[in-house]
């Protein structure tokens, strides 16, 4: 009877992979409230509103209760089929991350304008686009972003290395705005 | 007088113009594409704007936020997918009123409302401006952290059916904030002896991940979608002449979108959700809503479009945003030491006025742009979502390394890009983490320096503006532990039909 009564007031509608997150986010948080007291410190003569641990201890604490609640509701709601599909869909943007990434990591290098005209005509590729059109369209629109971000509105990337090796007349011009 | 005068000098200078053309187009353009938002736009260009003077950069931003629900009416109404998020109830009517060919006066009746809600918003703005002038310096630090914390409590209780998760959501964004070297004490707090941790997790990085990047993974991940084709004829403006004989619900609607912008925490869907309830309530057809009623097209694009011009209400005021977009506009303040709050309107009640002049301005752009540009939006609209994921994981990039050409700045967005993939696939709310973020901090800051002026805790209520918060959020409180009850009741009534998947949590 307790049971059916927790299961009406709790259950919820949900999506696949709603318990993975929850777990995931309640051991997290589980995690940061066991590190509240190495992690922040109670300072001597000040007093409780201007601890600087009130409020991480506040946040942690809200976080444990409320994902310790969200937890009891995945559980507590019937399950839904497709779970390891969900959590593989998760995985799958990890790809586009590490391409992310390296191309965070190659701007410096290369330069904003080479890196960008790479990373969008490679990512066009990767995702099956092959008319010579679309790869146009890619190139045009990662030129368009190089020079109306960094030649037209100035903004803050640091200029290419390899610009350095580049003839004296533009190597001053891509050093500005490529 | 003067400041009017020196609020139109403001606003006529070519840059802020220029800012608000293309934000008020891009907006339009941003809005009608399925799958990108306002959110992602704001925080893409959110550092681009740092750059520039705060007036042009708010106005590129305000240009976006103000006109994207327009663009998203479009696909909204004649493909049945909704342009923003806010625009889904739109294709409640305005899909069925395409399919009995009423395309052409459902998309004029969305623009003439949406018109309406905008303009109505801004009109109340500014009449309730030598009000907030009077109001807003009588909000000291008590008040202001009584208003944060009713706006998290309200962020967290109008996710319906998503309490737990907006809860803990919010939560994390209030601990998100704490983490770095603490500012009065100087203590490390959650840096986990890493430098790359003291100096905190930048609310714009936490922005760029949730909002853009993790729309991008989405979009790049996802298998394609491609929106349908479609094409509307005739002028397009002949609704504003059939809006005057739904100008009560215009009217309720924009005054109930006014209302939810003014509440931190509420916004669009709460506003459309009371405005389209009262609209079938005190229709002669009620049967009608959902199956393409002009009354319900009307409720929804009045309701969603007053929000924005009042959403401005609490940021300029009292510096207090009400949702993540403003949240977002709120770093542009910071950035160029111009702190919005009572003062603003005591010394910059100029800059004020040129706000006010540049929100009535891209409402009458817009509605030009779409006399010309329908068609062309739709033509538009037909990238393949999964270039459009290459194209905001592009722009995403910019947004993150201008900060401070910081890699790890960026893989810092990527996590937060994956969280938030996660977060919309479950269908759980973001928003709450931003204003955690950002309210989260108000609330530390003003606590401290509230508490160190009173002697005992009741002595927090003894001014009125605090009394009436304190009463207000208590009434919010108990209405919520109310309704809660009611819906206990309903459920262990005996019912003849299971619904398994209109549970709600508590």
């Amino acid at each position: 009877m307790i049971a059916k009564t927790l299961q009406d007031m709790f259950r919820r509608y949900r999506r696949p992979g709603d318990i993975v997150f929850a777990t995931l986010f309640f051991l997290f948080s589980l995690f940061l409230l066991s590190q509240l007291g190495s992690e922040t410190q109670v300072v001597k003569r000040t007093k409780w509103f201007a601890q600087p641990a009130l409020w991480p201890t506040i946040a942690i604490w809200g976080m444990v209760v409320f994902s310790g609640l969200h937890l009891l509701s995945s559980f507590l709601s019937p399950r839904i089929p497709g779970r390891l599909r969900e959590i593989t869909f998760w995985l799958k943007s990890l790809e586009y991350v590490v391409y992310f990434l390296i191309y965070v990591v190659a701007v410096p290098w290369l330069g904003y304008l080479p890196s960008t005209i790479l990373f969008a005509a490679l990512l066009t590729v990767r995702l099956g686009f092959r008319l010579p059109g679309a790869f146009c369209i890619a190139l045009v629109f990662g030129a368009v972003v190089a020079i109306v971000f960094r030649a037209l509105l100035q903004v803050n990337i640091p200029a290419g290395r390899v610009y350095e090796y580049l003839p004296d007349g533009l190597r001053a011009f891509a050093l500005t705005y490529l | 007088m003067d400041n009017l005068i020196s609020g139109f000098a403001i606003l006529a200078q070519w840059q802020v113009m220029v800012a608000l053309i293309i934000g008020s187009v891009g907006g339009v353009i941003i809005g009608a594409l399925p799958g990108v938002g306002a959110a992602v736009a704001i925080a893409i260009l959110l550092p681009a704007t740092f750059a520039f003077e705060p007036i042009v950069g708010l106005t590129l931003l305000l240009g976006i936020y103000g006109s994207s629900m327009y663009g998203g009416a479009i696909p909204a109404i004649l493909i049945n997918t909704p342009g923003t998020a806010v625009n889904a109830l739109t294709t409640y009517d305005g899909y069925p009123m395409t399919k009995r060919g009423e395309g052409h006066r459902a998309l004029s009746l969305a623009y003439s409302a949406s018109f309406f809600g905008g303009i109505f918003s801004i009109l109340c703005l500014i009449v309730l401006s030598p009000v907030l002038a009077r109001v807003a310096p009588h909000f000291g630090s008590r008040e202001i952290f009584l208003a944060a914390f009713m706006g998290i409590l309200l962020v967290i209780l109008a996710h319906r059916g998503q309490t737990f998760s907006a809860a803990m959501l919010a939560f994390f964004g209030i601990f998100l904030n704490t983490v770095g070297l603490e500012p009065v004490k100087y203590t490390r707090r959650f840096t986990f002896d890493q430098t790359w941790l003291s100096s905190g997790v930048d609310l714009i990085v936490v922005v760029l991940g949730l909002f853009a990047i993790s729309q991008a993974l989405l979009l790049l991940v996802d298998k394609e979608h491609a929106p349908g084709e479609a094409h509307v004829r005739g002028n397009i403006f002949t609704g504003l002449k059939e809006l005057l004989g739904l100008k009560r619900i215009a009217t309720v609607s924009s005054s109930l979108g006014v209302l939810m912008g003014m509440v931190p925490g509420t916004g669009e869907f709460t506003s459309q959700f009371l405005s389209y309830t009262y609209a079938q309530k005190t229709s002669k057809n009620p049967d009608a809503f959902g199956k393409g009623s002009p009354e319900g097209l009307v409720a929804s694009e009045a309701a969603n479009n007053a929000v924005p011009g009042a959403a401005m209400i609490p940021l300029l005021a009292l510096g207090i945003p009400g949702e993540a977009l403003t949240a977002m506009m709120l770093s542009v303040f910071y950035v160029h030491n111009v702190i919005p709050g009572p003062q603003l309107f005591a010394e910059q009640m100029d800059f004020v006025m040129a706000l006010y002049m540049a929100l009535i301005l891209l409402n009458v752009v817009v509605l030009i742009f779409l006399l010309f540009s329908t068609n062309l939006l739709l033509k538009i609209i037909q990238i393949p979502t999964r270039f459009l994921g290459i194209m905001i994981l592009t722009l995403s990039f910019v947004g993150v390394y201008s900060l401070r050409n910081s890699i790890t700045d960026c893989a810092i967005a990527a996590g937060f890009g994956v969280f938030g993939l996660i977060l919309k696939r479950l269908n759980l709310p973001i928003v709450p983490i931003i204003l955690g973020m950002v309210l989260g901090g108000i609330m530390e800051v003003k606590l401290r320096s509230a508490m160190a002026r009173v002697k005992s805790p009741l002595d927090f209520i003894d001014r009125p503006i605090a009394a009436i918060l304190f009463v207000m959020i208590l009434g919010i409180i108990l209405l919520h532990i109310r309704s809660l009850i009611q819906e206990h009741k309903d459920r262990v009534k005996p019912q003849p039909v299971l619904d398994e998947d209109t549970t709600q949590q508590g």
